[in-house]
C-alpha cells in the first residue's frame, strides 16, 4: 500500500511517481485566458484578491466570477484583470526592493519620544 | 504573469535554505518563492486530486436533484452541488499557481491518469444517503480539511479556508435532513440506518491507510503540506462522530465500537484495506460510470466553450 496516502480534504488517493504532474503536451484545444479576481467584501474596504478563473472576455469573467466568489454576499464589487496583465514584483528582489525602508526607522511615529503629559499625541 | 528580469541568481543551496527557514518560521511559501521541485509536485498531484473530488463528488448526490422530496430539500441539495463545483475551481486555482494547467489536469482525470478520492466511487441509492453523506464523508471531510487551513503553500490554505467555511453547512444540512428522517415512519428510519452501515467503512477508508503504510506522510509532514497523520485524523472523526451517532438513534456497523475509559477514545474495529485498493484500482461500484459522465460533461458541451469563444473574439474585433 506504499503508493496511498491521505491527500486534501477528500481521502485517500496513490501519490506515488507514477500519478502525472506535469502538463501535458500542447492541447489542439485553445484555453481560455486566466483572470485573476478581486473581491470589495463591503463598502469601505478595498477589494481583495480571492482567485482566479478561466473566461473568453472580461464581461463572462465578471459573470463567472461572481458565481465563484460570490455565492454567500461576500461582496458588492468585482474586479476582474489578466493575469498576463499583472506586472509583479519577484520575492527573488526582496532584498533590493523592500530593504531601503528597513533602515528608515524614523519614518514611524514610534521613533520620536515626547513626554506624556504632552496631551493629544 | 510577467515580472522585471533580475540577473542575480542564488545557488541552490542558498534557496532551499531560505525555503527551509520560510516553512521552519511558520511563513507561507507564496507561488513565486523558490521551491524544491518535489514539493511542487506533491502539492500539484495533492491539490490535484482534491479538486478533481469536489467535481467527481458533484455526481453521487446530484442524481438526486431531480428526486428531492420537496422544494426545500431540491434547493438546499442544489446550493450543495453547486459549491462542490465552486470548491473544485478554488482548488484548481490554486493548482494553475504552480504552473499547472487547468484543462490539462480534467484531461487527466478522464484519461484515469490521475485520481479523485475512492468515496465517490460508491452508490447513492437512497435519498437517505444524501444525508449520510452530508454527516459522515463531509464530516471527514472537515476533520482532513480544517488543519489544511494551515498548509505552507499559502495559495492552498486560502483556497481551503473558503472550502471549510462551506463546508460546515454542508455537514448541518446532513444531520438535520437525517433527524428529520429520524422522526418519520420506520421505513424512514430504516433507510438511514441502511445508508449509515453502507457509508461509515468507506469514510473510515478516507483518511488514508494507518500510519505506518504510509511513507509519504512523513515528507509532506516536514514539508508542513500536512499537519496530522491519517490515523490521528481518523480518530478524531471516531471520536466526534459516535455522540453524534447517539443523539441521532443509529447503530454505527462496528461491534468493536467502544469508549476507552482511560484515554475518553473510540476504539473501533479493524479496517478492511483491501476494499480501498480495490476501489481506487478502478473496482469500485461506480468508477466507470463517474469518469464516463465527466468525460461527457466535456466532450458534449465542448460547442459551448467554441461559441462563446466565437462570441468573445467577435465583440473583440480580432
Amino acid at each position: 500500500m506504499s503508493d496511498l496516502t491521505a491527500e486534501g480534504g477528500h481521502g485517500a488517493v496513490p501519490t506515488g511517481p507514477e500519478v502525472p504532474v506535469e502538463p501535458g503536451a500542447a492541447t489542439t484545444r485553445r484555453d481560455w485566458p486566466l483572470y485573476e479576481v478581486f473581491v470589495r467584501g463591503k463598502r469601505g474596504l478595498n477589494h481583495v484578491h480571492v482567485g482566479s478563473l478561466h473566461a473568453p472576455d472580461e464581461e463572462m469573467a465578471v459573470h463567472a466570477a461572481r458565481d465563484l466568489y460570490t455565492r454567500r454576499n461576500e461582496g458588492v464589487s468585482i474586479w476582474v484583470v489578466r493575469a498576463a496583465d499583472i506586472t509583479a514584483s519577484s520575492p527573488d528582489e526582496k532584498d533590493p526592493m523592500f530593504t531601503p525602508s528597513g533602515d528608515k526607522v524614523y519614518r514611524h511615529p514610534t521613533f520620536y519620544e515626547i513626554p506624556e503629559n504632552v496631551p493629544h499625541m | 504573469m510577467s515580472a522585471p528580469a533580475l540577473d542575480r541568481p542564488l545557488d541552490e543551496s542558498a534557496l532551499q535554505g531560505r525555503f527551509d527557514a520560510t516553512i521552519a518560521a511558520g511563513h507561507r511559501i507564496e507561488p513565486r518563492d523558490w521551491m524544491p521541485e518535489g514539493y511542487r509536485k506533491t502539492l500539484v498531484r495533492q491539490i490535484a486530486q482534491h479538486a478533481h473530488s469536489e467535481i467527481i463528488g458533484m455526481q453521487p448526490e446530484g442524481d438526486w436533484l431531480l428526486a428531492a422530496p420537496s422544494l426545500r430539500r431540491k434547493a438546499v441539495l442544489l446550493a450543495k452541488v453547486q459549491d462542490e463545483a465552486g470548491h473544485g475551481l478554488y482548488l484548481y486555482s490554486a493548482a494553475e499557481t504552480l504552473g499547472a494547467d487547468r484543462a490539462d489536469l480534467t484531461d487527466k482525470l478522464i484519461e484515469r491518469r490521475q485520481k479523485y478520492s475512492s468515496i465517490f466511487n460508491y452508490p447513492t441509492l437512497t435519498y437517505a444517503d444524501v444525508g449520510v453523506i452530508g454527516w459522515l464523508v463531509d464530516g471527514a471531510a472537515i476533520c482532513n480539511q480544517v488543519p489544511l487551513c494551515r498548509s505552507s503553500y499559502g495559495p492552498y490554505a486560502r483556497a481551503m479556508i473558503r472550502v471549510c467555511k462551506e463546508e460546515s453547512f454542508h455537514q448541518r444540512q446532513g444531520y438535520e435532513l437525517l433527524m428529520t428522517m429520524m422522526t418519520g415512519t420506520a421505513e424512514q428510519q430504516a433507510m438511514v440506518q441502511d445508508a449509515v452501515d453502507r457509508w461509515w467503512w468507506p469514510s473510515l477508508m478516507m483518511f488514508g491507510p494507518p500510519d505506518d503504510e504510509s511513507p509519504n506522510s512523513a515528507q509532506s509532514m516536514a514539508w508542513g503540506i500536512k499537519r496530522h497523520s491519517n490515523d490521528e485524523l481518523r480518530q478524531r472523526f471516531v471520536d466526534m462522530t459516535v455522540p453524534q451517532a447517539e443523539v441521532l438513534g443509529v447503530t454505527l456497523p462496528d461491534p468493536e465500537l467502544a469508549l476507552d475509559r482511560d484515554t475518553g477514545r473510540y476504539r473501533f474495529g479493524a479496517i478492511d484495506w483491501s476494499e480501498l485498493q480495490r476501489v481506487i484500482s478502478g473496482q469500485g461500484p461506480c468508477n466507470d460510470e463517474r469518469i464516463a459522465r465527466r468525460r461527457a460533461a466535456r466532450d458534449d458541451n465542448a460547442w459551448v466553450t467554441e461559441a462563446a469563444t466565437a462570441y468573445a473574439e467577435k465583440h473583440a474585433g480580432v
